[in-house]
């Protein structure tokens, strides 16, 4: 049984940090960041192919995190492939041992390095999810019977600081209703509203892992607002970040605050990191 | 209508290169609303082949140029066209291919066939529907995410929404958003949390007869 699945259900604060499969064979240092979250993590999600630039698969640097004895989170899009070859690797991962995965739409090819790309969407976050739940039922999208059903705990991404939001919490919804039975979210950075989000969906009684995004500077937190959907970093933080004397340090204290006041409003935290994996480790020792 | 545009014209005397009489068939319906294969458009293509040095056989812009049997007796009855090299079709796709079937020459197409366009105002066309063959406009408010989502998702909207607008443009709106206010102003917004199946695409990939054909033997 997936062991997030278990520190979920125990009411356990989970947290989960996202690792990047690299571009290219070389992973003596993705190997090396498996083993420093590797007991400190209840999870380590790993992006597929994330905004559409081309990266190692998200099965195979999984299943490095699995044989290196840690609890992977098979993120899958439904950008890359059909019906077809989306089952096919959720039976491949289901038999590598993978118990948790994050079933997601993904970001359209034209904002990564192959926007020439022809976009799939054959399905969709939430008809995946149908189809996992199938499949752990033991018959596929078609109904037609497994030898061996897969046992997933799935999951789903969630925008909270998105406007409007209404679209979001009916399709929030229909995921659950799909099979969802948990949710990590998008950054978040203004704990005020991220309260707000909780009592509109409360009702759901779905855990909730909101993102913690660790900043490293004011010029990447301004890049961040302009090209990444979903994200928005107040004012007050960029200024933080400007006026530090080490903008690093400073990004480090705030996914701390971030974390902490989380930990009253959560089931647990998501923490992710744009090229800083390292200093993770770093963020869980002061939690 | 199937809105077109112009070729550049490079392009088009690159694939006329081995043909000297060229006879040029526009078309009276969509590509005359397109501005593409019109009387002006098609009386423009005869000065250019003559500047380019070959020989206009003359021109006809037939109601439907799609209709292949209604094109059979219009270039029929068009004399010049029976010793053309080649036809300079300023038509959609359907209209090149009704012009080869008809005449068995060789065709050269002068246009792009863009979409299928719902006009705004005249000039102004909007591209709302992709014939998918699977229609769900009526439980997405007569507004379809097949076409307008750059995903063509069904169950939206996706974690690229960022203020309304999509993430592949974002002085896009999300259809998504659309859908939901439309739907809303009807109050009809609760419709959104009941999921959409997976789409089959098997009426419109992997088919066993192509080109698709459709009689209707009453008319």
């Amino acid at each position: 049984m997936s062991k997030l699945r278990e520190a979920i259900q125990h009411k356990k604060f989970v947290i989960t940090a996202e690792l990047s499969p690299r571009k290219g064979t070389i992973v003596t240092n993705f190997i090396k960041m498996v083993h420093a979250l590797k007991g400190k993590v209840d999870a380590i999600n790993i992006t597929d192919n994330q905004r559409a630039v081309m990266r190692m698969s998200s099965l195979v640097a999984s299943y490095l995190v699995l044989r290196e004895g840690a609890e992977p989170v098979f993120q899958l899009t439904c950008r890359d492939r059909n019906r077809i070859a989306l089952q096919s690797d959720l039976l491949g991962a289901a038999t590598l041992g993978i118990k948790n995965v994050l079933a997601l739409t993904g970001d359209h090819p034209s904002a990564g390095d192959f926007p020439e790309a022809k976009p799939v969407f054959d399905l969709d976050a939430t008809t995946l999810l149908q189809t996992i739940k199938k499949l752990n039922s033991g018959v596929d999208l078609n109904d037609h019977p497994l030898k061996g059903s897969t046992d997933f705990f799935a999951g789903a991404a969630l925008t909270p600081q998105t406007q409007p939001l209404d679209p979001v919490l009916l399709s929030m919804e229909r995921k659950i209703k799909a099979g969802a039975e948990f949710f990590q979210t998008q950054p978040v950075f203004d704990i005020g509203a991220f309260e707000l989000f909780m009592t509109k969906i409360a009702s759901f009684k779905a855990p909730i892992i909101p993102g913690v995004l660790l900043l490293h500077s004011a010029e990447q937190a301004l890049n961040l607002n302009d090209h990444v959907p979903g994200i928005k970093i107040p004012e007050v933080m960029i200024q933080r970040l400007k006026n530090a004397s080490d903008p690093r340090l400073e990004g480090i204290e705030i996914a701390v605050e971030l974390i902490k006041s989380l930990r009253e409003i959560s089931s647990g935290v998501h923490i992710m990191t744009v090229g800083q994996e390292k200093d993770i480790p770093v963020i869980l020792e002061r939690i | 209508m199937i809105v077109t545009e112009k070729k550049p014209q490079h392009e088009v005397l690159e694939s006329l290169r081995d043909y000297q009489k060229v006879f040029v068939i526009g078309c009276g319906s969509c590509a005359t609303a397109s501005k593409t294969g019109g009387e002006e458009e098609c009386k423009e293509w005869i000065e250019e082949l003559k500047n380019s040095g070959k020989e206009p056989a003359g021109y006809i812009v037939p109601e439907e140029t799609c209709h292949i049997l209604l094109l059979k007796s219009q270039i029929r009855q068009a004399q010049s066209a029976s010793d053309a090299d080649a036809f300079l079709v300023l038509a959609c796709g359907a209209g090149v291919q009704a012009v080869s079937e008809a005449t068995g020459k060789p065709v050269v197409a002068g246009l792009n066939s863009m979409f299928l366009g719902t006009t705004y105002r005249a000039g102004e066309f909007l591209k709302y529907c992709s014939m998918c063959g699977n229609c769900v406009l009526s439980y997405t408010a007569g507004i379809c995410p097949v076409t307008r989502c750059p995903k063509g998702l069904v169950n939206g909207p996706c974690g690229g929404m960022i203020n309304g607008m999509c993430e592949v443009d974002n002085t896009m709106k999300c259809v998504w958003v659309e859908i939901y206010e439309r739907l809303k102003s009807q109050n009809k917004q609760y419709r959104l949390a009941s999921i959409t199946p997976a789409r089959s695409y098997k009426s419109i990939r992997n088919l066993k007869i192509e080109p698709r054909k459709l009689s209707r033997k009453a008319l």
